[in-house]
């Protein structure tokens, strides 16, 4: 236990944090309950943040309910991560103007470069989630700028789970419920009848200052221990598991199983799966001109393996059927992200379980695939 | 005067057929050569025989009514011409032409069918490897047919 | 600041943002046959020189149209002009065979892998190529015919639909003269006054000189044809992690991190686009990988 990482402050100081964070020029992002969940924006006080608020997910769906409590990050996960904001889903790269016979080309106008975030409520399968995309914009031999410079001068706060939500695996996948590193800060709210606080673990020496700076006093080992104890709540929720031991290659051997059909009766590719999953990265490049035709526009946004144009080559796609286009993302997600990148591609957060219109449980697929026991719990 | 029956044993087509039976078909060949241009078969004529090509170039074309005529396939040392004295009413579907100067060793159909009638063991070595010349040529037909290098591709 | 985990910058490139492109100036305008054109171009910036291995390819952009990766097709050593030469089989490809002398492209590149010439010491080399397939095998051809002593019996292979769609005729007539190369043309089908071979370019490998157990290949065309031809190649003898071909997915980055070339755990982008047989036979006799 070293005494220098661990602290402990009181609930109503966390808006003190979010000033002493604005004060250092970050802004400052956290969850907020709009549209009937919880999303990321823009935060300036504690007031915005979800306080009493929980959800309820299963598959195919999600319900915020009202706690008992008060506890500000009683909840799990809504359907956006970070991702949002380190990888925008609409990015202008490039204006380009005609020059005489040619053209020249201009940085991007907007310049987002300067902005630093500070990230709130960051739970550990989405923190995982950013090592991840680390691994794929920063650690190929081509690095992604936009990608690197947001990530570069971000603060991430992360928040320990006190409770497991309804399609929550990362146990399994080793990416919860407890953050491991990778953050400045790593909360655990520890809410009880008489007291209402935070334990604080400091992951980085800014992470430290910004502890100190708002007075937070040093752990005892009993709040240490609560903190423990809070994540162990969380842990013993959790009604699913996987076993990825030979994951990868099990799949590969069941790549023409006829499971993959089943899937694909039900699979709407709708692509809501790729956009709630806080690891998919899959993006497209689309020209625009302007209607003079004197100026064009590269611009990047999002995509997804389930559409139809995704693997088009002159003539045709590659992936027609529903179903190869099923068995893509999840064949990358378990078994072809290890040999492209070391890890799982999947952190077990149950986003694409909850939105899902159809409710395609991706763990009892894999299970399925695999002829692991699925359990009637799940 | 060479010794045909060298010449057949050396042949790819009858590697490993056993030296009676070479000797039995020898009965049956003949060396033929034709100059550069020379039709070697003509569409819609009987089909008395097959060859064995020793050296040169023969193309296999077809006519067409208002383009001249198309080659599909050209044919080399090693090569075997003709497969239509096989099967009845056994007559040619294609032209052959020598494209240059090529020595064949021409082998009677009707001849080697009589032959091949007495004796049934000899009928099935050569139609096994009858057998294994066509799946080749059929499997590249079919990969010609697919046209790979058109549009679609 | 938050930690970037243990993330190794294996960057290429220190200075350019790797999605944007190089101003390029045609400077040269072939049409080949009824459907391929060769571009020639120069750079604007940067030293006018351009530099790349044989089998890489460019991200070509084209002013509000888009952009279409292609393969390199000109010579390594001449670094002074940078030569592509492509079908037109879309928009891009349609836009670019309307430019000209002075018209101006983006060009990000080159990426991907290379023909792996240094395997292929002290063997024979057998290039097989199916119709635009010559384009991507060209730049290996020159480099092997420059530095010829280092390889064993260089044998050319080339396949395509008919004599009207024969590429650099020229080039192929010279290198046939030289006593040191083999080279074979043949068609698909072609018209009675055409004297060479036809048949599907299969064909020719039976009876090629080349020892197959002391040999290299790189095959390049459609991917029928390439699967076509390994698997003459390997009836002939040679083994599959001696055989290279070249892919084709979809890309729009070019660089790795877009996800749309992905073949099974594959990016032809920066795995690719040339494969070893032996790494890919599993996935490509499947559907939809």
């Amino acid at each position: 236990m070293n005494s220098l990482k661990y602290f402990t402050f009181e609930s109503g100081k966390l808006g003190n944090l979010i000033q002493v964070l604005e004060n250092y020029g970050y802004i400052v992002i956290g969850p907020i309950v709009r549209d009937s969940a919880i999303v990321y924006e823009k935060i300036k006080t504690v007031s915005e943040l979800p306080v009493g608020w929980t959800d309820e997910q299963s598959r195919g769906q999600y319900r915020l309910k009202r706690r008992a409590d008060d506890a500000i990050f009683g909840w799990t996960v809504g359907p956006q991560s970070l991702k949002k904001l380190l990888f925008p889903p609409v990015h202008s790269i490039l204006d380009i103007s005609k020059d005489g016979k040619g053209f020249r080309f201009a940085r991007d106008r907007s310049d987002d470069s300067r902005v630093k975030y500070a990230f709130l409520g960051v739970r550990p399968c989405d923190l995982q989630a950013i090592t991840i995309l680390d691994k794929v914009f920063l650690g190929g031999p081509f690095v992604d700028n936009v990608y690197g410079t947001k990530r570069k001068d971000s603060f991430i706060i992360a928040v320990n789970c006190g409770q497991a939500g309804g399609n929550c695996f990362c146990s399994s996948m080793g990416t919860g419920p407890k953050a491991k590193n990778g953050f400045d800060i790593a909360l655990t709210e520890i809410l009880d009848d008489n007291n209402h606080y935070f334990a604080a673990e400091a992951g980085t020496e800014a992470g430290r200052k910004v502890l100190k700076s708002i007075d937070s006093s040093t752990a005892s080992e009993q709040d240490i221990k609560k903190a423990e104890l809070v994540i162990e709540n969380a842990r013993n929720q959790i009604a699913r598991s996987l076993d990825v031991s030979n994951l990868k290659d099990l799949l590969y051997k069941n790549f023409e199983s006829s499971r993959w059909e089943t899937i694909a009766e039900r699979c709407l590719s709708c692509a809501n799966c790729t956009m709630v999953c806080p690891t998919c990265f899959c993006n497209t490049i689309v020209d625009t001109t302007n209607i003079v035709g004197n100026k064009a526009e590269r611009i990047r946004r999002w995509d997804s393996c389930f559409t139809l144009d995704f693997s088009y080559i002159h003539g045709g796609s590659v992936r027609t059927s529903v179903k190869s286009r099923y068995r893509q993302w999840l064949m990358h997600k378990f078994a072809y992200w290890l040999d492209q990148f070391g890890t799982y591609g999947c952190v077990g957060c149950g986003r694409c379980i909850t939105w899902c219109p159809v409710g395609i449980d991706i763990m009892e697929e894999v299970k399925a695939l695999t002829s692991q026991k699925v359990n009637v719990n799940d | 005067m060479e010794d045909l029956t060298k010449i057949l044993a050396e042949h790819l087509f009858f590697k490993g057929l056993s030296d009676d039976y070479l000797k039995l078909i020898v009965g049956c060949a003949s060396n033929v050569k034709f100059g550069a241009g020379e039709m070697i078969l003509k569409e819609g004529e009987e089909a008395n025989n097959f060859y064995l090509i020793r050296s040169g170039k023969v193309s296999i074309q077809f006519k067409t009514p208002n383009k001249g005529p198309i080659i599909i396939e050209t044919l080399g040392e090693g090569d075997i011409l003709g497969w239509s004295w096989l099967i009845p009413p056994y007559i040619w579907h294609f032209d052959a032409k020598a494209v240059e100067l090529t020595r064949m060793i021409a082998l009677d159909g009707k001849c080697l069918r009589g032959k091949c009638e007495d004796d049934h063991n000899l009928g099935y070595e050569l139609l096994k490897r009858f057998s294994e010349i066509i799946v080749k040529r059929l499997e590249a037909t079919r990969l010609q047919l697919m046209d790979v290098y058109g549009n679609r591709f | 600041m938050a930690t970037v985990s243990e993330i190794k910058y294996v960057k290429k490139d220190d200075t350019r943002d790797p999605m944007f492109p190089a101003l390029f100036e045609i400077k040269g305008f072939k049409r080949e046959t009824k459907d391929t054109f060769t571009v020639e171009m120069i750079p604007k910036e940067n030293s006018g020189k351009f530099v790349f291995q044989p089998g890489q390819f460019n991200m070509i952009y084209v002013f509000g149209v888009g952009e279409i990766p292609i393969s390199i097709s000109g010579n390594p050593d001449d670094t002074s002009l940078l030569v592509h030469t492509t079908r037109v089989v879309g928009n891009v490809t349609n836009a670019m065979s309307k430019l000209r002398r002075g018209d101006i492209l983006g060009i990000r590149g080159p990426y991907g892998n290379s023909w792996p010439l240094d395997e292929a010491i002290g063997k024979d080399v057998v290039l097989v190529a199916g119709g635009i397939g010559l384009a991507p095998l060209r730049p290996a051809l020159y480099k092997i015919v420059d530095e010829r002593e280092k390889y064993n019996k260089v044998v050319l292979l080339y396949g395509t639909r008919t004599p009207a769609d024969v590429l650099f005729r020229r080039e192929l007539e010279q290198w046939r003269a030289r006593f040191d190369l083999e080279v074979y043309v043949t068609v698909d089908r072609a018209m009675s006054g055409w004297k060479g071979n036809v048949g599907v370019v299969t064909t020719l490998i039976s009876r090629s000189p080349f020892d197959p157990h002391n040999t290299i290949a790189y095959v390049c065309g459609p991917e029928i044809m390439m699967k076509f031809t390994a698997t003459e190649l390997q009836k002939r003898g040679v083994n599959d992690d001696r055989i290279f071909i070249s892919l084709e997915r979809n890309m729009k980055c070019g660089v790795g991190y877009c996800g749309h070339c992905q073949f099974g755990p594959f990016f032809v982008c920066k795995d690719g686009p040339i494969f070893k047989y032996s790494q890919v036979k599993d996935l490509i006799i499947k559907w939809e990988v």
